[in-house]
């Protein structure tokens, strides 16, 4: 430990005394910082005062996230939404990563050596499509017209939005896939030979070796699912459309902000309310990436190998 | 380490948060002028015989552009030549809002295609719209066909009414040979048909779904409604507040719409618009609940006789009523500075020549004006006629009733899916209508 400090204080004083300060950051980080600073930063705070102010222009305090709670005139559409957004995340908390983390496994097996690549890509591969073909391709399969099931699967208030959960995972278990991949065939050999060695079980060595290596990437996973499945829109608007029926079962906070501020059809758009339910939404995610930060990311070990 | 990971983790959640917020929010800084269809003015002074220069029309009828460009725009320069008419449109999804960005960033065309009521009045109000009252031509159009580009109080009108559309039932007449089965003209007629249709086996009778909402009350509610609700009696009633949505006509009109589920294909409830479209163009319905809008399409793939009959009234001798919704007008920009060479254009538009291009050209767009025109195109032309056999009115939620939160047609689009797919009572529907209108429009409250 002293060791290590004086190393430390080596190191600062040599660099303090060569420069300064490095200047040449600056041109590096510069032009990425302003982009960021324009596109992303300024647009964010912007929307967050829009939503302190009236569509007139005037200053309203809060008056607008009021109409968000109970009483208020959004409020039924807001929590509506915000409970289908959870489930929405619920489904792909509890069945894409699980189910990535399976693919994942296997893909690791020596016994499927040969077509590991070949499976890999066709698993990742609707990842990359678009999620308007996706779900055009899936209301198409589901199509009691010309599909594979006579079920109105889209068409249900109780199966519509599971469905489109399923629709979703299927296409993004790819991601969690590749992660979890790239974190065991990262952990090295011995370990696992070792605890064979030991006599301990495969389910055994799963659970006590692998596992616990796996869960700083199952935080990341978590974390980033959470992040895009209460930002989604684009499958419920392209499938559903952006009254996200039937009887808004499949509404969800993307398009509740898509109408609330462009409006739809002979309703028209407020740039108040839009921010507002956009303001509410960081808040939402926020939370959770505190909790995430906090709960989880400070609490779980990891280990370098 | 795990320190660092944590922060490094910590860092990137937060720019990813930040990322997908902002990109929400960065749409209306991007939506800003898509820029493009600068008014180029060229205001020759002097301009005799109706002016002279450059115009540029902003539309949502992209569908529309071959026919703008190839017949409408040179039929109206062998009249007046030195008049460049550029058609300009954007996709019909973003009209609203591009438009609004343009005319906010001053680059917006010359003459604008204008949304039936409230979306067009709120531009007007807004100073964006010419007052167009005087401009000769108005004098061709009726009140009806005005009101849906009028002030409230109806003295102002900004908007030269274009086209409507019509609503009734397209039936696949090969297969009402087939079957067996007659045109029907009253309700116990119409179930009738549909019921020996089901029985036959062979064609579902009525080719639509309620997953995408808006036929259901489009062409469900709206289509068979207005003689249930006589008309414009019925609409001015709920506008003025004289009626209600719990009245006995508007539950009869849910109650008659809740039969259809039974008629309608196995898993109604996830077929969408483009769906029943191809499943009676391919010869797999019997009859479609139509707009008019459809016929261009419907020409072109169908393979089969079609026929158009009107919303089956009560009982024979009804007087039978008809949505003829008031759809497309076209207006001035307040901007523009070209105002001449865009009077002459709109008054050109008014005209009996426009009239007939138009609705030949777009069959099941009809032309709003008091000319008589004769329609080459023989499913349109029966749409047509129902003009003067039946008494018009609009679509009910789209002046004044729309303006509020919650939203009427949002609502009737829900409620009227709802009831078909056997969800919401007929009740429980105009309940639901009802509170909702109650909420915010005052005719309607206290009482």
């Amino acid at each position: 430990m002293t060791a290590k400090s004086t190393n430390n204080d080596v190191v600062k004083g040599t660099s303090a005394k060569r420069r300064k300060f490095p200047r040449h950051v600056i041109v590096f980080l510069g032009p990425a910082l302003l982009v960021y600073t324009v596109f992303m930063v300024y647009p964010l705070l912007d929307s967050l005062r829009l939503s302190l102010f009236s569509d007139e222009g005037a200053f309203v305090g809060l008056a607008n996230f009021a109409e968000l709670l109970p009483g208020g005139s959004l409020s039924s559409s807001f929590w509506n939404a915000l409970g289908n957004n959870l489930v929405f995340f619920a489904f792909h908390l509890l069945i894409q990563n699980p189910v990535g983390l399976f693919l994942a496994v296997l893909l690791t097996q020596q016994l499927l050596k040969r077509g590991r690549g070949t499976y890999r890509t066709l698993i990742f591969a609707p990842t990359v499509l678009s999620v308007v073909i996706v779900g055009f391709i899936w209301q198409l399969i589901l199509s009691p017209l010309w599909g594979v099931v006579s079920t109105p699967l889209l068409g249900l208030t109780s199966t519509a939005l599971p469905t489109l959960s399923m629709m979703s995972v299927w296409q993004f278990v790819g991601i969690p896939m590749m992660f979890f991949y790239a974190v065991l065939v990262g952990i090295p050999e011995d370990l696992i030979e070792a605890a064979r060695v030991d006599g301990a079980s495969g389910w055994k060595i799963f659970w006590k070796i692998i596992f616990p290596l796996l869960l700083p990437m199952l935080g990341i996973i978590s974390i980033i699912t959470y992040i895009a499945n209460l930002n989604a829109f684009d499958l419920i608007y392209s499938v559903q459309g952006a009254l996200a029926g039937p009887e808004f079962s499949t509404d969800i906070m993307g398009t509740l902000f898509y109408r609330s501020f462009f409006g739809f059809q002979l309703q028209s758009g407020s740039t108040a309310m839009g921010a507002t339910v956009a303001t509410a939404m960081f808040i939402v995610i926020l939370i959770g990436v505190l909790i995430y930060l906090f709960a989880w990311a400070r609490r779980v070990e990891s280990y370098e190998l | 380490m795990t320190r660092k990971i944590t922060w490094i983790i910590g860092f990137f959640a937060l720019m990813l948060v930040l990322a997908a917020c902002s990109s929400d929010d960065s749409t209306d800084t991007t939506q800003a002028p898509a820029g493009g269809t600068e008014t180029t003015v060229a205001a020759d002074a002097g301009g005799s015989g109706g002016g002279s220069g450059e115009l540029v029309i902003e539309s949502w009828r992209n569908d529309d552009l071959a026919i703008w460009e190839d017949v409408i725009i040179p039929a109206f320069n062998t009249e007046f030549p030195d008049i460049k008419v550029t058609f300009a449109p954007t996709a019909p999804a973003e009209y609203n809002a591009s438009l609004q960005a343009k005319l906010e960033g001053g680059t917006a065309g010359d003459l604008i295609t204008c949304r039936p009521f409230d979306a067009s009045l709120d531009l007007y109000d807004a100073g964006y719209l010419s007052d167009i009252t005087t401009l000769s031509g108005m004098e061709n159009f009726s009140s009806v066909a005005q009101s849906a580009w009028i002030t409230d109080d109806g003295t102002q009108k900004f908007c030269v009414p274009m086209a409507s559309v019509i609503h009734g039932f397209i039936y696949n007449a090969d297969a009402f040979t087939e079957v067996g089965v007659e045109v029907p003209t009253t309700e116990d007629e119409f179930y009738a048909t549909l019921d020996a249709i089901k029985a036959d086996g062979t064609y579902a009778p009525l080719a639509m779904g309620t997953v995408d909402q808006w036929e259901s009350a489009t062409m469900g509610f709206q289509n068979i409604g207005p003689n249930y609700w006589a008309g414009e009696t019925g609409r001015i009633g709920l506008i003025e507040g004289t009626e209600k949505f719990t009245d006995q006509q508007y539950v009869d009109t849910f109650a008659t719409l809740a039969k259809w589920g039974e008629y309608m294909p196995d898993g109604y409830e996830a077929i969408a618009y483009p769906d029943s479209q191809a499943l009676f163009t391919l010869g797999g319905a019997a009859i479609y609940p139509a707009g008019s809008w459809e016929i261009g399409l419907f020409n072109e793939q169908a393979e089969f006789a079609m026929g158009a009959f009107l919303p089956p009234v009560k009982t024979a001798g009804d007087t039978c009523y008809i949505s003829d919704h008031t759809d497309i007008a076209l207006g001035m920009n307040a901007a523009t500075g070209n105002s001449e060479a865009a009077q002459t254009f709109l008054t050109w538009v008014a005209s009996a020549d426009f009239a007939s291009l138009y609705a030949n050209s777009l069959p099941g767009f009809f032309s709003l004006s008091s000319h008589s025109v004769t329609m080459d195109d023989p499913l349109a032309q029966e749409f047509l006629s129902w003009r003067d056999q039946c008494e018009s009115t609009i679509r009910n939620s789209y002046q004044i009733l729309s303006r509020g939160e919650p939203n009427l047609e949002n609502e009737l689009w829900a409620t009227s899916a709802s009831v078909i797919n056997g969800t919401l009572t007929p009740e429980d529907a105009t309940v639901v209508l009802q509170t909702g209108l109650e909420q915010w429009y005052e005719p309607q409250q206290g009482g």
